[in-house]
């Protein structure tokens, strides 16, 4: 230690500096300031937007809450508010309808899509499909409403009201070839290898084939054969637009936002454990069902949350196919017209280029308006917290 | 077939089908075919949507396709003068807005966000205000800028900033967003590489994040502003017009505060005139090949230009 | 061999060893001098008007968890100080507290003295950015900025407001960091295409050209092959002569091949809490740290029976 010295013992080093040296200029240092401040404001903005938003919507409904007749809100058996009557029911089955039938759609075939891209497509597949998905989100939704009002409502639903017979028919037969099918596959795999298999496996695709040819024949004659105005309705249904074409036109809107939300959460679920999974000699359909999946349950519940929020917030396709304009009677069928909360919004506020009505009209804009920010947030607020579960587990 | 030497050859294949199973695995194959249905069904719909639209719009589209760019909103479907121009313009002006208003709040609060923000209450607040205004239903801003710009600033009286503004409220958390996700992304070691020689927190941002966040930025602008295009409910809201609209040659200034419509808004409106003179149908098909035409191009071009960095990035 | 001045001496021999033990185990330090075998002549002592940093009681902080405690250090001008140990034992905390580089992780901070030329470098007064304009740092892997290779050089100088004579500042950093020869005509090309240890001499003359007093090197070879790091080492003995170069190394061999005094760190388990923390435990000559060190750990570490 004796190497450690110090060869010259004044205090005062010539080598040392002042902290003024270091301080840097102040003219630098103020312009850093100023524009971290700048971002700082950009970013209070958002806040800004919050406050307004629920000031607005605070306001109004409160005017209305406080001045309307509560009766003419409830049982009035429809949403009329021009004339004075807000039936709530109305517009709450309305969506409640709409966001179940959207979901009955979005749920299977988002979902359903995210599994197959993340958990069986090759990169390329992938590279094809992800980039259609994306595309299909960023389809307006006017062209959604235009596509349920002049396809879906004509070409599937009014189909499917006045063709009842043939859709509990084809129920019939899907589950009829699904027990022959379980039955089949309990064969094949019995004389599994022998020739038996194979020829079994030869009838099979050739009554998949015949059986497709005969369905789309039936298809087609059909389409002909529904040109006849006086049959009779399975359903009643409404034409020119009707909650449930409406509602699979949401649906299809919703699709790839559940599958990208899906697909988010299966991608989050750890490679090791499929890896596991599959070596202890899991095949590839016991690790999707019984390992990812349950991995990633959280966050698919999130997906649906996060799809029925924004099927409940959707307004043009249920505005333009959900058959109804102006105002709406209370009806539970989803083959009639009627408004949901978003609608009966959208309608109120078209029709005359003053927006202002008389009365409450004005207010009860708001109020409808409040009800479903509540909800929306509510469910967002939820699928974060669902979100965040995936999140923190892995 | 190696294993066929042993004699039996009933076992022997057996044993192969035990390993070799795979390719039986029914429910296995089952299961992937539903998945992947799932998918096809999705693409499948979306191509008969733009068939369908096309298939509509396209004899209106093609047969009188100078005057219907040209042409503006009539009364009746039959009219000559029937047309777009106003709005197409009134969609260019809201992309300006979108591109005026959005784009830089968005982007320096994102930057706010990502490279200042301590962590403290504010931040929180901020994050929090952000992620639930990207899941208010597009109609609430209508609400929104119906209280805010028609009603309080403009005395009931609907006008062209009051959509453009709305819209650009409407956009602005996506494109905050989408721009913390591409900042996020800058590698911090060139963030610590430009620290470490003495830039200023603002010369990094300046030349290492802004350069290498800027396609993702980019990205997301071009989503949100097909978004913007595309959006019909808040406008509905706000006072859009879906009828005629009055002809009148004004300065860019004045079309501010004037009356206006939106390619959505006129789709909307000739839908449902339909009703009563069907030859709205085929028009309303028309305006939405224009629109869908343009919202697809500019998505396009985001998804092909996140690609394209992402591959040169590795 | 010398004389010496007690108060500064106290920070000089890591942790454990106090003014006081200095003041009474005298006679017991002169014996051990003698143990060490006095080959090169050379004086090792601090000269006071050529101390770089002087660290008391230096701990750093990430919220409450303390990485790193009790460094005691002074760094002396124009030497290589090589900074060695476990991984986990905060040698490059330590590095990066050095030039306020710690500052960019939100939760992180300092207890203690750090002067630098007299200067508390956490005095509230001081700028960070200017800090670093003064002690430059090369980091663990090659960081190239996506710009041409004169770009990347001219950076630290541009960031700091010049805009005249950058094609000198350019080739002469390139000179230094040995790199002119290969790049001289492809100046305007990207750097991300140069090689490893290319891009490493390029993060070397860009940290040059801010013309910067000290420079800071974070484990520079780890990342580059043996005849890449053999280069760099090169270049660290010519750097010598006109910079003072502080250097965090994995490799033993390294820190003894290249520099003049040694820091030995090892972690310490907090058997309750299983935090690691980190501490000085040796410092002083690399010729004394690698034949004869005082410390057991020391002994056990660079023997390889440790870490």
């Amino acid at each position: 230690m004796a190497d450690i010295s110090i060869s010259n013992s004044s205090t005062a080093a010539v080598g040392s500096l002042s902290v003024e040296a270091l301080a840097g200029p102040q003219k630098r240092a103020r312009k850093e300031a100023l524009i971290r401040s700048v971002f700082l404001l950009a970013s209070l903005v958002s806040i800004l937007i919050s406050v307004l938003i629920v000031v607005s919507l605070v306001r109004e409904s409160w005017t209305f809450m406080t001045q309307v007749d509560w009766s003419v809100t409830w049982g009035q058996n429809g949403w009329r508010p021009r004339r004075g009557l807000y039936d709530m029911p109305t517009l709450l089955v309305a969506s409640l309808i709409v966001t179940v039938i959207a979901m009955l759609v979005a749920g299977p075939l988002g979902l359903g899509a995210a599994i197959y891209l993340s958990e069986y497509a090759s990169k390329k597949t992938r590279s094809f499909f992800k980039p259609i998905l994306e595309v299909l989100a960023g389809v307006p939704s006017v062209v959604l409403g235009f596509f349920a009002l002049f396809f879906i409502s004509p070409q599937v639903i009014e189909r499917i009201g006045r063709n009842g017979w043939l859709v509990i028919g084809a129920v019939i037969i899907i589950a009829y070839l699904a027990v022959i099918a379980g039955w089949t596959r309990n064969l094949v795999r019995r004389e599994a290898g022998t020739e038996l298999a194979t020829q079994i496996k030869r009838v099979l695709t050739l009554t998949a084939l015949v059986a497709t040819a005969l369905i789309l024949i039936w298809w087609v004659n059909s389409v002909a054969g529904s040109g006849d105005p006086a049959s009779a309705d399975f359903f009643s249904v409404k034409r020119s637009g009707q909650l449930a074409a409406a509602a699979v036109g949401v649906g299809i809107l919703t699709i790839p936002l559940v599958a990208s939300v899906s697909e988010d959460a299966l991608a989050s679920v750890p490679q090791e454990l499929r890896s596991a999974s599959a070596g202890l000699g899991a095949r590839k359909l016991t690790t999707t069902v019984q390992v990812v999946l349950p991995a990633a349950v959280s966050g698919i519940v999130a997906a649906f949350i996060i799809g029925i929020s924004r099927a409940l917030g959707e307004t043009m396709v249920v505005f333009m196919a959900g058959g109804a304009a102006d105002e709406a009677t209370f009806t539970s069928s989803p083959f009639e017209g009627s408004l949901t909360m978003t609608a009966g919004m959208a309608s109120l506020a078209t029709g005359t280029d003053n927006v202002v009505g008389e009365g409450l009209t004005f207010q009860s804009l708001y109020f409808v308006g409040f009800v479903l920010f509540l909800l929306t947030l509510f469910l967002n607020i939820a699928a974060g917290r669902f979100v965040n579960r995936v999140r923190e587990r892995y | 077939m190696g294993l066929s030497t042993i004699g039996d050859n009933q076992v022997a294949r057996r044993v192969e089908d035990e390993i070799f199973r795979s390719g039986r695995d029914l429910r296995g194959t089952g299961f992937r075919t539903l998945m992947f249905s799932a998918l096809a069904v999705s693409v499948f719909i979306l191509a008969v949507l733009i068939v369908q639209v096309v298939v509509d719009g396209w004899p209106t589209l093609s047969g009188r396709f100078g005057d219907f760019w040209s042409g503006t909103l009539r009364s009746r479907s039959s009219d000559d003068g029937l047309g777009i121009s106003q709005g197409l313009k009134g969609s260019v002006w809201i992309a300006a807005f979108v591109a005026f208003f959005s784009f830089p709040i968005g982007v320096s609060a994102a930057i706010y966000l990502e490279e200042y923000a301590p962590r403290n209450w504010l931040t929180n607040t901020i994050d929090i205000a952000i992620r639930n205004l990207a899941g208010v239903p597009s109609v609430v801003y209508g609400l929104l800028g119906l209280f805010l710009f028609v009603k309080t600033l403009n005395g009931g009286q609907s006008a062209l900033f009051a959509g453009g503004l709305t819209l650009a409220i409407l956009v602005l958390p996506i494109i905050v967003i989408t721009s913390a996700e591409a900042i996020r992304a800058v590698p911090s070691s060139l963030k610590q590489g430009a620290y470490g020689v003495g830039a200023t927190q603002w010369d990094v941002i300046r030349t290492q994040v802004l350069p290498f966040a800027a396609p993702g930025i980019l990205t997301g602008t071009l989503l949100s502003l097909s978004r913007a295009v595309g959006e019909a409910a808040p406008l509905i809201l706000v006072g859009a017009i879906t009828g005629r609209l009055a002809a009148r040659d004004s300065s860019l200034i004045d079309q501010l505060g004037e009356r206006f419509t939106a390619m959505p808004i006129i789709i909307v409106g000739w839908v449902r005139n339909s009703g009563a003179d069907e030859g709205f149908g085929p028009a309303a098909g028309a305006a939405i090949v224009v629109l869908l035409a343009l919202v697809i191009a500019m998505n396009s071009v985001a998804v092909l230009l996140r690609g394209y960095f992402e591959k040169k990035r590795g | 061999m010398a004389k010496r001045t007690p108060s500064v001496i106290a920070g000089l021999r890591g942790p454990r060893v106090n003014a006081e033990d200095i003041a009474t185990d005298d006679s017991v330090d002169t014996d051990m001098a003698d143990a060490v075998p006095a080959t090169t002549g050379q004086d090792r002592g601090f000269v006071a008007e050529d101390i770089v940093f002087d660290a008391s009681d230096l701990s750093v902080y990430y919220g409450d968890f303390r990485a790193v405690r009790d460094v005691n250090m002074l760094i002396q001008r124009k030497e290589i100080t090589a900074l060695i140990g476990p991984s986990g034992c905060g040698k490059s905390t330590v590095l990066r507290s050095f030039n306020r580089m710690n500052d960019l992780i939100p939760t992180a901070r300092v207890e203690g003295d750090l002067l630098y030329r007299g200067v508390d470098l956490y005095d509230p007064r001081v700028d960070p950015v200017e800090v670093r304009r003064r002690i430059g740092m090369v980091f663990q892997k090659p960081n190239p900025f996506p710009k041409s290779i004169y770009d990347n050089v001219a950076y630290g100088p541009r960031v700091a407001g010049r805009k005249k004579g950058l094609d000198d500042v350019v080739e002469s950093s390139l000179r230094k960091a040995a790199l002119w020869d290969e790049v001289k005509d492809r100046l305007q090309e990207s750097a991300i295409g140069m090689s490893g240890g290319q891009q490493q001499r390029l993060s070397i003359a860009r940290a040059i050209a801010s013309d910067p007093e000290v420079l800071l090197m974070d484990e520079p070879c780890s990342a580059l092959d043996p005849i890449a790091t053999a280069r760099i080492e090169e270049l660290m003995a010519e750097l010598k002569d006109e910079y003072t170069i502080l250097i965090v190394t994995h490799n033993m061999q390294q820190a003894a091949r290249v520099s003049d005094r040694t820091a030995f760190f090892s972690v310490e388990v907090d058997e309750t809490s299983d935090r690691r923390t980190g501490l000085l435990v040796e410092y002083t000559t690399t010729e004394k740290l690698f034949s004869n060190p005082d410390d057991e750990r020391t002994e056990n570490y660079i023997t390889g029976r440790f870490g």
